[in-house]
């Protein structure tokens, strides 16, 4: 064992030398905020759906008033010369 | 649908109080190690804790404790200079990121690499910055450890 592994183990030693109870609170509280957490992300992904779904629909709607593949008549009569 | 969300969230529950309640108490040494202040550890295990829960149905087999350990590691560096001037505990004098590594390296046991990986850092300024926290800790006279 070098002198180095011997001086970590000496303040291994220091570190481990008390150890704090837990609070009797703090797992359900950190469990409440844990849940919160994923409300709020459910919530997100929820709204995220519904924005799609809606954009969908408008683009739908869109579509079928426009019908932007039908090709539309030229507007620009052929030039003629006039010789 | 609803029952089975139910039925998961009560399982999640159970399975992470089960888990909170045998780990919370050397997560909180770990903390309080690092903040060197009771209030700040306590905030900090709690903050990582609810993490862990957030993320337990997508743990996948990884450990809940090497999960909520990594979790609050990166907190703690994240809000290390808020911690800067914190005289409390046994790493008082150290800086944020020297006892972030000690505690990581000795106390948690965790391996140079793994510690390097975590925090990415190069291994051997993990290695350096081991080695002068060790130092600078025993340097410290014995009546003032306590």
């Amino acid at each position: 064992m070098s002198s180095y592994d011997r001086k970590q183990d000496e303040v291994r030693r220091m570190l481990g030398a008390s150890r704090p109870a837990l609070p009797p609170g703090l797992t359900a509280r950190a469990a409440g905020r844990g849940r919160r957490i994923l409300r709020r992300r459910r919530r997100l992904r929820t709204a995220g759906w519904v924005l799609l779904a809606l954009a969908v629909c408008a683009f739908c709607v869109w579509a079928a008033l426009v019908r932007p593949w039908v090709a539309s008549p030229a507007q620009t009569p052929p030039l003629v010369w006039d010789r | 649908m609803k029952q089975r969300r139910t039925d998961r969230e009560r399982r999640r529950a159970r399975e992470f109080e089960a888990f909170a309640g045998g780990a919370g108490g050397r997560l909180l040494h770990t903390a309080l190690l690092l903040t060197g202040d009771p209030a700040a550890a306590e905030r900090l295990l709690t903050e990582a804790l609810a993490d862990t829960y957030a993320r337990w149905d997508r743990l996948r087999g990884e450990d809940p404790y090497e999960r909520a350990r990594t979790e609050l590691a990166l907190r703690f560096a994240r809000s290390a200079r808020r911690y800067r001037r914190r005289p409390g505990g046994i790493l008082g004098r150290l800086s944020p990121q020297e006892r972030l590594v000690l505690v990581l390296r000795l106390h948690e046991g965790i391996a140079e690499e793994q510690t390097a990986a975590a925090l990415g850092l190069p291994v051997e300024r993990v290695r350096a910055l081991c080695a002068r926290a060790v130092a600078a800790v025993r340097s410290r006279p014995p009546a003032a450890v306590s």
